[in-house]
């Protein structure tokens, strides 16, 4: 962890907010800098799916001397997951906490991420082992915060509270609240509607509220889903989208808070 | 979603007194939600504590004479699924409805879920596809906001019964959240003849499935 400059945390309450989708494009958005070094680590023990948004279905993990080596999608965005150590798609983890808690600790401590500009960690959804042993694991080497991704209904802001206590218990800075699913367009009529109905004001009242930021809010695109399942970068996908905006304002946002800061060119000052 | 929230448990000679959460009593509830003081407060538990809990839920809550228990659990292979088979299993018979949406991200992870299904040796009554397609309130044109074809192929892929699709609805949503009876206010929504047929299905065929 030494060689890793910043580190995220992305949670939610709830599950199928779009976490992984959020933490994929998290880190393919950064790595569009091919200066920047990025490195996805998925926790999601029992649920891996960070290896087919990103495309590396089927993808081994190799060890070298200095550690397992991350599979690379670009040469500056190095991914992670238990996906990568089971043999076939059908393969589940049935594990109980500990034995979660011991992969984790594997993966923060034996994977060699070399020079690393952000570290984004994707988590299962909730507030348990993963989350406790992710937050141990990374507080010692100073993690810089956690986003928090929701959809707008009432029922998923319930478990983005809980959340937020759950960084204020165990002390871990929120970089904000980013909503998903925020409102759909209809690729016929171009009408907006609310699939998922913001029935107590969505994620901008609770962060209003909870005097916590709101990163942006994603409109839902069906071509976000599918450029998941190809394993393909949306981002690239469907550049001019309302949604690849948002994600992109977002991402400033998101550096922004880590300080980040362009390296500038030396001019050569004339004499 | 049940409009039980601030509902508080209470003790009998036979264990925690269930919720019930319609005028008929028909419907009973238990969830961790009706221990907590708050609705924001969180449960920071590993996994020995949640088991602990689970077990409590099935062995000492006083459920009384039941048809059908449902048992919803949060996504993944772990703790709390073993723990809710273990503890289940000495009632039987005990069967899966397995959930997923229709991208082909969802049913990478669902078809893991199946895989715990048959090591566990829980038999699954079928797959209900969720999020199936949304129809547009202004032109009524469909989109498949998360892929499709999703629950069809786990089904296929796993040997089960394909159970049916779920559209998505927004007033479906909006009912759980404000406390309405769904089936009574909304008859006319594409999501009510779905969620029928596959309670149907599931009343019908559980029984020989799971004998």
């Amino acid at each position: 962890m030494k060689t890793v400059k910043h580190k995220i945390l992305v949670l939610s309450g709830k599950g199928g907010v779009g976490k992984s989708t959020f933490s994929a494009h998290l880190a393919h958005g950064l790595a569009e800098d091919e200066n920047t070094q990025v490195a996805l680590l998925d926790i999601d023990i029992c649920g891996p799916s960070i290896p087919k948004i990103m495309g590396l279905e089927g993808e081994q993990v190799h060890q070298s001397g200095s550690g397992w080596s991350p599979v690379f999608v670009e040469d500056n965005l190095g991914v992670m997951s238990v996906g990568f150590l089971l043999s076939s798609p059908d393969d589940a983890v049935i594990w109980r906490g500990p034995k979660k808690n011991g992969m984790i600790k594997q993966f923060l401590r034996d994977v060699d991420w070399g020079e690393v500009d952000y570290l984004i960690v994707d988590t299962p959804p909730g507030t348990s082992d993963e989350h406790l042993s992710a937050v141990q694991y990374l507080s010692a080497a100073r993690l810089d915060g956690a986003v928090i991704i929701t959809t707008p209904q009432e029922v998923s802001l319930q478990d983005v509270r809980k959340e937020i206590n759950f960084c204020h218990k165990v002390k871990v800075p929120i970089i904000g609240v980013v909503e998903n699913m925020s409102v759909f367009v209809c690729p016929k009529c171009k009408k907006e509607s609310q699939i998922f109905p913001p029935t107590t004001g969505g994620a901008e009242v609770m962060c209003q509220d909870l005097k916590i930021p709101l990163l942006g809010k994603v409109p839902l695109d069906p071509h976000i889903g599918k450029s998941c399942d190809k394993g393909q970068s949306f981002l690239m996908d469907a550049p001019a989208s309302a949604a690849a905006l948002a994600y992109r304002r977002i991402i400033q946002r998101i550096q922004e808070f880590c300080g980040h800061h362009q390296p500038k060119e030396e001019h050569l000052v004339g004499s | 979603m049940l409009r039980a929230q601030g509902r508080a448990v209470h003790q009998c000679d036979s264990g925690w007194v269930p919720v019930f959460v319609d005028q008929e009593q028909s419907i009973s509830l238990m969830s961790v939600g009706f221990l907590l003081e708050s609705p924001d407060e969180a449960v920071v538990w590993r996994g020995p504590k949640k088991n602990a809990l689970i077990k409590q839920f099935v062995s000492d809550v006083a459920w009384g004479q039941l048809d059908y228990l449902v048992v919803d659990t949060p996504p993944g292979t772990s703790d709390e699924h073993m723990a809710a088979v273990e503890a289940l299993r000495p009632y039987g018979p005990l069967g899966a409805l397995v959930v997923t949406t229709p991208q082909a991200v969802s049913v990478g992870d669902v078809r893991r879920e199946l895989t715990f299904c048959r090591k566990t040796g829980l038999q699954v009554v079928g797959v209900v596809e969720n999020m199936s397609g949304f129809v547009c309130p202004h032109c009524t044109e469909c989109t498949n906001v998360f892929s499709q074809g999703g629950g069809a192929e786990l089904a296929r892929l796993a040997g089960v019964p394909f159970l049916g699709s779920v559209p998505l609805d927004p007033e479906l949503t909006r009912s759980l959240e404000e406390g309405r009876d769904f089936i009574r206010d909304f008859p006319q929504s594409p999501a009510f003849p779905a969620l029928s047929s596959i309670a149907q299905k599931v009343l019908s065929e559980a029984p020989a499935r799971l004998s």
